[in-house]
């Protein structure tokens, strides 16, 4: 993800959200996905807008697991690792691709093109195991099939 | 020519995009003029893809479908090797009872005019004609319970805010739908959401709210942005009649579905869970009074409202009653939605509707009702299904998963998941679930290494009685149900591991 920080835009995206009832979260989430992970810039100036402690906007973005304060790589690949999921295989499919990559959860790759992340039910528990890249579900995953998911974007 | 594909989440992790762009090319090649209808999933997984063919007998059905399979649909669909039958007639669908998913399957989920013509809407008008008392009484004549998880009678929540006094309440639909195993949520969402804004407008004219929310997870985008289209559709055709209803998204916090956490959540707080009383119901979003019902709770309002609810009433088990939509998932050869009245044994749904594993292999363990329910064993199958029932038998039936594992799982390492789910997701407000999940974690694991005494066992079982006891929420209150369960079943399980499984 190139950083196309810029303090105007997230201006623009607080102040279009500040009407909504408890603006926070939704405000958050724009601007995760304007940047693409939360800058502490950002955080400043949510709280200068909606009034609040600069800590207690810290708190809250660091207290939801979806919320980064590291920009993730160019793809991000959620692999679940529920129970649905375990109990077709999931998670020996997602170690062994974790091993054979040399990455551990949450960690991206070094041309900085994937991340790997966990994710805990995706709602396909009937057509397990599952996982989602970028956004888009993939189901029925067999090792070569995730494994294909991480290569093609790498 | 007339197709039905659904685009549901499952049909798209499934490749349904390029598939519906591959039947429309198809029929473009052979100059044959196709109507593909997206439908909501009829919620048999395991056929999915699932495409439909409109005859003057009824909907052909073929799957699991591939892009391989087009050519012979045009050519003779009688003898696809993919061909189904009449789908309304396949034994999964005719053996349920649809009184919530009715439409599902059937409709285009974003067509009012598919809504209006199976029975959409007559709930909300009756509703019209009725006291907030009236609606109030009826839901509790009904006895509909909670579906989200702690089954308190929903008429009864309802007329605790009606009669709380106050300028401003709200309506809240918790979406979070976070359990593993459990998709009855997201599949309503994606094929019926008129359903549930119905509901929800249903349960504003009962109690007197003019605003609603729905929280609904991150993890679900395409469940996001048909919901957030069906109410600009539903709002814009005048079927709200002022109340404002919004989509607000989860931020991947499973304590969030947690009702109190969820509506500190939605204040824009960390999703700390907040004590009771007071209960959301006086004192709840914004500090105003608050229903907060599942999203399935509330789909099935629009029924009862329009069918009456003696109708609900006659479905059902003891003090559980009408019907429940379960799901089938895991290592299960049929998996897939089945709404059913309560009172089905567990050996009926994941024998001989689910058809035992995915796999072959001999069925080993049921986990019912998500991360914080109790493990069952084939020995214990005639437990009628029902929140009473599974109470009794030292579980729950929880948001209605059911998830199935086959001889090759592992019980402890299932049971050290329990635990880590736990540490991973706790609130934090409390030391039983917060540092005796890490402690309950960190002992199984050394059971599982093989440096393991009988007191560490002792102890682990004293960890569980410490957290079931005095956890503020069910959270660290009922994970000790997988471990414990886990251990009493299967303690063969809970010796050494071999080196390489743990
Ligand atoms: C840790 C935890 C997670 C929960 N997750 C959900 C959820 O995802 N969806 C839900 O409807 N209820 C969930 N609940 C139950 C809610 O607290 C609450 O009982 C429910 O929203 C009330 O609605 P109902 O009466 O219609 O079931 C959860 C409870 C706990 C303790
Ligand atoms: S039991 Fe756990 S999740 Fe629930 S309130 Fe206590 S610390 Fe929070
Ligand atoms: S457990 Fe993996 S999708 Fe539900």
């Amino acid at each position: 993800m190139t950083d196309n920080w810029s303090p105007e835009r997230a201006k623009d995206i607080i102040s279009a959200h500040l009407g909504l009832e408890g603006p926070l979260l939704p405000i958050l989430h724009a601007l995760q996905d304007e940047f693409g992970y939360l800058p502490r810039e950002a955080l400043v100036l949510a709280a200068e807008a909606l009034n609040i402690t600069r800590a207690d906007v810290h708190g809250v973005a660091s207290f939801y697991p979806d919320f980064r304060s590291q920009p993730p790589g160019r793809h991000v690949l959620k692999i679940c690792r529920a129970e649905a999921c375990q109990s077709m295989g999931g998670e020996e499919n997602a170690e062994a691709l974790l091993s054979r990559l040399g990455l551990s959860w949450g960690a991206t790759s070094a041309n900085g093109a994937l991340t790997i992340e966990p994710v805990y039910c995706l709602g396909l528990c009937a057509t397990a195991p599952n996982a989602q890249r970028d956004g888009q579900a993939f189901a029925r995953l067999d090792a070569e099939r995730l494994e294909a998911l991480a290569r093609e974007v790498l | 020519m007339r197709l039905y594909l659904p685009r549901d989440s499952v049909t798209q992790a499934l490749g349904g995009e390029k598939l519906a762009a591959a039947l429309k090319a198809e029929a473009e090649r052979r100059g044959v003029p196709l109507t593909l209808t997206r439908n909501g999933s009829r919620g048999l997984f395991w056929l999915e893809p699932l495409v439909e063919l409109e005859t003057v007998a009824g909907r052909l059905g073929f799957g699991p479908f591939t892009e391989s399979d087009i050519p012979a649909l045009f050519d003779s669909p009688s003898t696809h090797p993919k061909a189904l039958g009449l789908v309304s007639e396949l034994p999964f669908l005719k053996r349920q009872q649809r009184l919530t998913f009715v439409r599902a399957g059937l409709t285009d989920p974003l067509s009012l005019t598919d809504y209006a013509a199976h029975g959409g809407w007559a709930g909300l008008a009756k509703a019209r004609t009725l006291t907030g008392a009236e609606i109030c009484a009826e839901v509790t004549k009904s006895g509909l319970r909670g579906r989200g998880g702690a089954g308190f009678p929903t008429g009864i929540k309802w007329e605790t805010v009606r009669k709380a006094e106050a300028g401003q309440k709200y309506i809240v639909c918790n979406a979070d739908e976070g359990d593993s195993g459990s998709y009855a949520d997201r599949l309503l969402i994606e094929a019926d959401p008129f359903c549930l804004i119905e509901g929800m407008a249903i349960a504003a004219l009962a109690v007197g709210a003019t605003r609603g929310h729905v929280y609904l997870r991150s993890e679900y985008p395409n469940a996001i942005a048909m919901l957030g289209q069906a109410i600009a559709i539903a709002t814009q055709a005048g079927h709200l009649d002022g109340f404002h209803l919004e989509v607000r998204v989860g931020a991947g916090s499973y304590v969030c579905g947690e009702e109190t956490a969820l509506l500190e959540s939605l204040e824009g707080k960390r999703g700390v869970v907040r004590a009771k009383p007071p209960v959301p119901a006086l004192v709840g979003l914004f500090g105003r009074p608050t229903v907060i019902n599942n999203v399935i709770s509330l789909a099935t309002i629009p029924h009862i409202l329009a069918d009456g609810a003696e109708a609900y009433a006659a479905f059902g088990l003891g003090h559980s009653r009408g019907t429940m939509p379960i799901q089938l998932s895991g290592n299960i050869k049929h998996g897939g939605l089945f709404e059913t009245a309560f009172g089905i044994t567990l050996g009926e749904l994941v024998e001989d509707i689910g058809g035992g594993t995915a796999s072959g292999r001999p069925l080993r363990a049921v986990q019912a009702g998500g991360p914080l329910g109790a493990y069952f064993a084939p020995h214990q199958f005639d437990i009628l299904y029902g929140y009473e029932e599974y109470a009794k038998a030292g579980g729950l039936i929880g948001h209605g998963g059911l998830v199935v594992f086959d001889d090759r799982v592992n019980m402890a390492r299932m049971a050290r998941f329990a635990l880590e789910f736990c540490a991973h997701e706790s609130c934090g407000k409390c030391t039983p679930c917060r540092i005796g999940s890490t402690r309950g974690h960190e002992l199984l694991g050394r059971i599982m290494a093989g440096g393991g005494s009988p007191q560490d066992l002792a102890l682990l079982r004293e960890l569980c009685d410490t957290m079931k006891s005095a956890s503020l929420c069910a959270l660290g209150g009922f994970t000790p149900y997988p471990v414990m369960s886990a251990l009493t079943l299967f303690p063969e399980d809970f010796t050494a591991l071999p080196a390489a499984a743990a």
